[in-house]
């Protein structure tokens, strides 16, 4: 298995080539496209080091709140399916806690610096 | 010399002078284009033009005879609006456009929501756009050019739709359409719309406050707290801490509609179309992402606006959590 360089480190080492090598000499709308990659794995970077705990969380937050286990897809299209048909009341406290901590845990993932997060999450 | 000056300058003694100088595109706008250019008098103007060929993307924006005519009923009112000088036809010289006067002022939300230049003026800016506001939905309907006309339901109708097509597996926007399809509030008294007031579509001077609103494409007949919950909708709000732009608090827009004339509405409606904004808004961005998925748009850009769905249901969130 390989343990080095971890991905978060070759991603960082692209983020670094653009802003000091490439974005440089860039102009208008394609400097701005460079702000927008270097955002891009910024993003990358952080769903790699907190995406799985996020995601396997929210797994048991579901298997608890559906009664049965499944993978995050089939189990959060289950949630999803549910809200819909009002056979699942969104306002009920374990799926309002479920939908609150997975959200969290996106915007941290895409947007760290979004106001609605302090809201939120304090 | 282009086309586009030469036909200009054909309309010059229309427009006030004998000829045209300094003629420049300027950058934003992705669905018109915006010129500036001044006559030979000095006075400075804008043009707004379709793009050639441009097929509309959201399917919803007026033709722009329509938007110029609905801004020359505003300005009767005595809304803050660009004086519009010459409409010119789909198939002529300069193409579907319309020429205005040039604004002094600034439009990017930021600098309003939190620039020095702002300081002094930003507690005045949310009553100005209560009272702005006030002046476009007291327009008289009849003698406008036809526009659509929507209720909540309608809203939702058309993004739910969008969403559903797009397949996306969100709960926070399932559950911000189940709670607002219980809550609708019906359309009693349909007035103009704006359609898109927000920070960002509105001329401020640093000094005068508001100086233009812009961008009436998107104008139509429908619930008057629409256009107050638009410019509260969190993602207009450009870091700035309060509701309204970033800038004003509810209470202020509310006052500044009401001493102008406006029938009063409540903070609750309000709320109930801020909701309504950060659900469209989280639509909308899920379909930029859906333009890159079916490789009709290949840039980065796409998919990144695609992960700001998640600002607009960390918006819902907070609202669905207050609302419980």
């Amino acid at each position: 298995m390989i343990t080095h360089p971890t991905s978060s480190e070759l991603i960082e080492a692209v983020i670094r080539f653009i802003e000091e090598r490439a974005a440089p000499q860039l102009k208008d709308r394609d400097a701005f496209l460079a702000r927008v990659a270097v955002n891009a794995l910024n993003t990358v970077r952080r769903e790699i080091e907190h995406g799985p705990r996020a995601e396997a969380e929210a797994v048991a937050r579901l298997t608890a709140i559906l009664g049965h286990p499944g993978d995050f897809a089939t189990l959060n299209a289950e949630l999803c399916e549910g809200i819909e048909s009002g056979a699942i009341d969104a306002f009920d406290p374990a799926v309002m806690a479920h939908m609150k901590a997975s959200i969290i845990d996106q915007v941290r993932i895409d947007q760290p610096n979004y106001a609605g997060l302090r809201t939120l999450a304090g | 010399m282009s086309d586009l000056e030469t036909a200009l300058n054909a309309i010059a003694p229309q427009l006030g002078g004998t000829s045209i100088t300094g003629l420049r595109r300027l950058s934003g706008g992705a669905s018109q284009e915006t010129w500036a250019f001044s006559l030979d008098t000095g006075q400075a103007l804008i043009l707004r033009r379709k793009p050639q060929g441009a097929v509309s993307t959201t399917g919803t924006a007026n033709p722009l005879a329509t938007e110029a005519a609905v801004i020359k009923a505003a300005a009767k009112l005595g809304a803050a609006v660009p004086e519009v000088l010459h409409v010119s036809e789909p198939g002529s010289d300069i193409g579907e456009a319309y020429v205005m006067v040039a604004v002094e002022g600034e439009t990017l939300g930021k600098r309003i929501a939190q620039g020095e230049a702002f300081a002094a003026v930003r507690p005045q800016l949310a009553r100005q756009c209560g009272e702005a506001l006030a002046k476009i939905h007291a327009v008289p309907l009849e003698g406008l050019p036809d526009l659509a006309r929507s209720s909540a339901l309608d809203e939702l109708d058309k993004y739910e739709t969008v969403y559903r097509t797009l397949g996306a597996k969100r709960p926070i926007l399932e559950a911000a359409f189940r709670h607002l399809r219980d809550r609708a509030p019906t359309l009693d008294r349909p007035v103009l719309l704006h359609g898109d007031f927000r920070n960002g579509n509105i001329m401020f001077h640093p000094e005068a406050g508001v100086a233009a609103i812009l961008d009436w494409e998107l104008v139509h007949i429908g619930d008057p707290a629409e256009d107050m919950g638009w410019i509260c909708t969190a993602s207009w709000r450009f870091g700035g801490a309060k509701p309204v732009g970033g800038f004003g608090d509810y209470q202020d827009m509310l006052d500044g509609y009401e001493a102008a004339g406006g029938t009063p509405i409540s903070l609750d409606r309000v709320l109930y179309w801020q909701m309504l904004g950060s659900l469209k808004w989280g639509v909308m961005c899920e379909g930029m992402y859906a333009s890159y998925a079916n490789g009709s748009d290949t840039s980065v850009e796409r998919p990144m606006i695609g992960r700001r769905t998640s600002e607009c249901e960390i918006d819902l969130m907070a609202l669905l959590e207050a609302a419980r």
